[in-house]
């Protein structure tokens, strides 16, 4: 499981206690490569989208990469050196597997939104996911996004929102409300919870989006 | 930079967009609610390629930019400063940084109509562009000249800039990627860019200098002013509708092992001009009408 995780953790921050099993992304990010994804190669067209859109902290997704063959885990030494693929934020032109660029907040939903159109326009089976987080929905380009994704019908989008309780001015009624007011299916799990996790990312949603808010308690 | 066509270029890339949507399922179009009615057709023909996001140029941009990345070729489309101003960033890391290409088409230019004031306006967008690498931009300077650069735009995968506006020139000029010869004379090489060409030829008459046009600015056609430049004396002056002094970094790019002197004429970057009227009264402000682009030449010039 995520233990597996923790020496590659290991080797792009020298810790092997406690940061890999602090990331908040960590447990869907797992559940998602391990469960829920399908991809038979990163060039296939009718493979499903990981988007990270919260592109800060990327090792726990650098690990994951790492643990399901889409990098040599030796890359991870390299980490942030100037002739690294490895930066604090990923570039999808330098990372196999990396579906976007990110880093400034606000962008993946979007460019989401524009994948499982084009995916749909293509009558692809492909399916696109994209991880935010609570603190990243402070950015008004997502609610464009939220509102344009229920009101096209997109049944092949999935967001997930991480909230680990970092906005600054929080999200009275809760984050899903912002998303089910406009149309989208909502769920909100334990986000270090798998099993949770697994049922919702897999729930049906035909015809319109789904958001599964993973709620990570702060310890 | 006088005449206005009935056959605006706005028109005639709704024309030409229609059929390239028709033609090729490779075409996609993300609208903001500018431009819907133009479109009323391909909408319905094609609701899975041709989206309206309504007012929300940040959301549109970044559609477009998940378009390109499923292998659609993507045009974005609304007034210039909701085009390239208010969703810079995303121009910037949903197109360029995420490795793909678009083309954005955009209306109102510089101050085609003042009378909507300066949230209208948008004379720094071809400059702001330029300032992001791999960018093809044109700025046609008659309706007939924007079929063939859009044709050539959505035939490749790359990033192009489209500038359209109300203002043209009487008679449209060749497509061809490179500086058009228009005039040669002795004194100095004045290159007019897009819908300058009239004024430019106007203030011009009787003056012994090269006259070249262009309809793209970026790539600048180095060849093309040093070729001018050989056969006249080494002053450039190069009349552009946006802000002053956006290609003067091309030209001294292109002139780096040739003395010269250069000249910029466009928008003026030290005022904002709080005024409504007509976009003629305008061009007297920026010095860009007949009269002014002449006496910008003849201080040029001595």
């Amino acid at each position: 499981m995520t233990h597996a995780l923790a020496p590659l953790f290991a080797r792009m921050t020298g810790d092997e206690k406690h940061e890999w099993a602090a990331a908040s992304t960590l447990d869907v990010l797992w559940v998602l490569y391990d469960r829920v994804l399908r991809i038979d190669g990163p060039d296939d067209p009718d493979r499903d989208r990981f988007l990270l859109s919260k592109g800060h902290g990327p090792m726990a997704f650098y690990a994951v990469l790492a643990a399901k063959g889409f990098l040599d885990p030796s890359t991870l030494d390299t980490w942030t050196r100037f002739d690294s693929i490895l930066g604090h934020h990923p570039d999808r032109t330098l990372v196999p597997g990396a579906e976007i660029g990110s880093g400034s907040l606000g962008h993946g939903l979007p460019i989401a939104v524009g994948q499982a159109l084009g995916l749909r326009a293509r009558q692809s089976p492909a399916r696109v996911f994209v991880l935010v987080g609570d603190g990243e929905l402070d950015e008004g380009s997502n609610h464009e996004a939220i509102a344009v994704a229920a009101r096209l019908g997109l049944g092949n989008l999935t967001a997930i929102v991480v909230d680990n309780h970092s906005s600054n001015h929080g999200w009275p009624g809760g984050i899903a409300s912002r998303f089910t007011v406009e149309g989208w299916a909502g769920i909100t799990v334990d986000g270090r919870d798998h099993v949770a996790l697994h049922a919702a990312l897999t729930e049906d949603h035909p015809g319109g989006p789904l958001v599964v808010v993973a709620d990570i308690r702060k310890s | 930079m006088t005449t206005l066509d009935t056959r605006t270029m706005r028109e005639a890339f709704a024309v030409s967009m229609t059929e390239a949507l028709d033609q090729d399922p490779r075409v996609a179009l993300v609208l903001a609610a500018i431009s819907v009615d133009l479109f009323a057709g391909p909408l319905e023909a094609h609701p899975d390629r041709v989206v309206n996001v309504g007012i929300r140029e940040q959301a549109m941009v970044g559609v477009a930019g998940g378009l390109a990345l499923t292998g659609f070729r993507p045009v974005v489309h609304t007034y210039a400063p909701f085009l390239v101003e208010r969703p810079y960033e995303q121009v910037k890391l949903d197109l360029g940084h995420q490795g793909v290409g678009a083309v954005l088409v955009s209306v109102g230019a510089s101050y085609d109509n003042p009378a909507m004031g300066r949230t209208h306006q948008a004379p720094a967008d071809v400059a702001l562009i330029d300032s992001l690498p791999g960018w093809t931009v044109h700025v046609p300077g008659h309706p007939d000249e924007v079929a063939p650069l859009l044709t050539g735009a959505l035939a490749g995968d790359g990033l192009v800039y489209v500038r359209l506006s109300m203002r043209s020139n009487s008679t449209a000029q060749p497509v061809t990627g490179e500086f058009v010869p228009v005039r040669h004379g002795s004194l100095g090489v004045v290159l007019a860019v897009g819908p300058t060409l009239d004024a430019v030829l106007a203030a011009t008459e009787g003056v012994d200098v090269s006259v070249l046009y262009t309809p793209t600015v970026r790539p600048f056609d180095h060849a093309g002013l040093r070729a001018a430049v050989q056969s006249a004396a080494p002053n450039v002056l190069v009349v552009e509708p946006y802000l002053a002094g956006t290609s003067a970094h091309a030209v001294a790019g292109a002139l780096a092992d040739t003395p010269h002197r250069q000249r910029s004429a466009g928008v003026r970057r030290d005022v904002e001009v709080r005024a409504y009227g007509t976009a003629a009264q305008h061009d007297e402000v920026h010095g860009l009408d007949a009269a002014g682009i002449a006496r910008t030449l003849r201080d040029f010039l001595g």
